[in-house]
């Protein structure tokens, strides 16, 4: 697929994956989209693992979206991409902006066929700052 | 496990763990591990404690898996040039401690391990610190002042510029991680507390220190 993929990841899987229910009511099956969420050890929390698999499980060509709730989740993410490295790296943004309506603003851009710097600054004029 | 100490001019002398020539050897890596995986067991319910005041309370945990992975490899670890041993142990520290600690030690190991010669002399190690605590404050977007491990380890490598002892930087870690205590936090879960986190001291802080001795006391041969 050529549109944009988006990835949730939230401390809580049930977070995450009502988040990802959100997106696939809007846009359905037109955006690539995984989700991931918890500790790995059955806890709240994220872990780049998990991250990296859920970036495998989005992954297009246009690049991928991250979507993230609380700071760790940004720095796991951001730790995430950095291990995937190059040349994938320079295609996934982690966006700053409120999970769920991040995710579904993003995921909607993204059905359009935006690119990934158009489905990141949608999903920024979200953010206050 | 040779002995050796670090003298008041801040070099080792021949019989430490970085010899004359300025080589680590392999076997000292493994104690290092090993040294440092039994401290973080033996103070991981203190650790967990000083998160749950003002964390998600599982640091103690999460450091102590983290570290157990670590020495579980560690005889593979040893194997590896140092550079590429001490990445090793940052993305496995990564993968396994979690949480918001986890990218944050992991990236000082891995940053380290890029800094890091093959061969390192105290220069090059004390540069490759630098660096690595650099990577830490970026990986955080954080900085000295905010009640983080940062306020532990820009302390003990500035203890290291000076050319103190082993002891010396011990200390002057242990009281680092106690100057944390009336810091308010600015970054990570402590954060959303405001003047709450006041009053206690930083768990991540207080595990650098511990690492700090570990390492500083298996190179001084007193472990």
């Amino acid at each position: 697929m050529s549109n944009v993929g988006i990835v949730i990841v939230s401390h809580s899987p049930l977070v995450a994956e009502g988040t990802a229910d959100m997106v696939r009511q809007m846009v359905g099956d037109e955006v690539p989209l995984a989700w991931c969420g918890g500790n790995g050890h059955g806890g709240l929390g994220t872990n780049v693992e998990a991250i990296m698999g859920a970036i495998d499980k989005a992954w297009s060509e246009a690049g991928v979206a991250i979507l993230v709730d609380l700071g760790g989740a940004e720095t796991n993410s951001e730790m995430a991409v950095e291990m995937i490295g190059e040349p994938r790296a320079h295609k996934i943004i982690v966006c700053n902006a409120p999970i769920v309506e991040g995710a579904v603003m993003a995921a909607t851009e993204a059905s359009g066929g935006a690119s990934l710097r158009e489905v990141a600054a949608t999903a920024h004029e979200l953010s206050p700052s | 496990m040779s002995a050796g100490t670090l003298d008041k001019t801040g070099t080792l002398d021949k019989t430490g763990t970085l010899d004359k020539t300025g080589t680590m050897d392999k076997l000292d890596l493994k104690t290092l591990i090993s040294v440092a995986a039994d401290t973080i067991a033996a103070h991981a319910e203190e650790l967990t404690g000083l998160d749950q005041a003002i964390g998600d309370g599982d640091h103690g945990l999460n450091m102590k898996r983290g570290f157990e992975a670590v020495r579980a490899e560690a005889d593979i670890f040893a194997t590896k040039p140092l550079p590429d041993a001490l990445k090793a142990i940052g993305t496995k520290l990564v993968m396994t401690i979690g949480g918001a600690s986890g990218p944050l030690f992991g990236t000082l190991f891995m940053a380290l391990g890029k800094e890091i010669s093959a061969e390192p002399d105290r220069a090059n190690l004390m540069a490759a610190f630098g660096k690595a605590i650099e990577a830490v404050a970026a990986r955080g977007k954080s900085q000295v002042g905010q009640k983080t491990m940062l306020d532990v380890l820009q302390p003990v490598h500035d203890a290291l510029l000076q050319g103190k002892t082993g002891p010396e930087i011990t200390d002057a870690a242990d009281r680092a991680a106690d100057a944390t205590v009336p810091m308010k936090a600015l970054r990570g879960r402590a954060s959303f507390l405001g003047d709450r986190s006041i009053g206690h001291m930083d768990a991540g802080a207080r595990s650098t220190a511990l690492l700090v001795r570990a390492v500083t006391e298996t190179i001084e041969g007193q472990a």
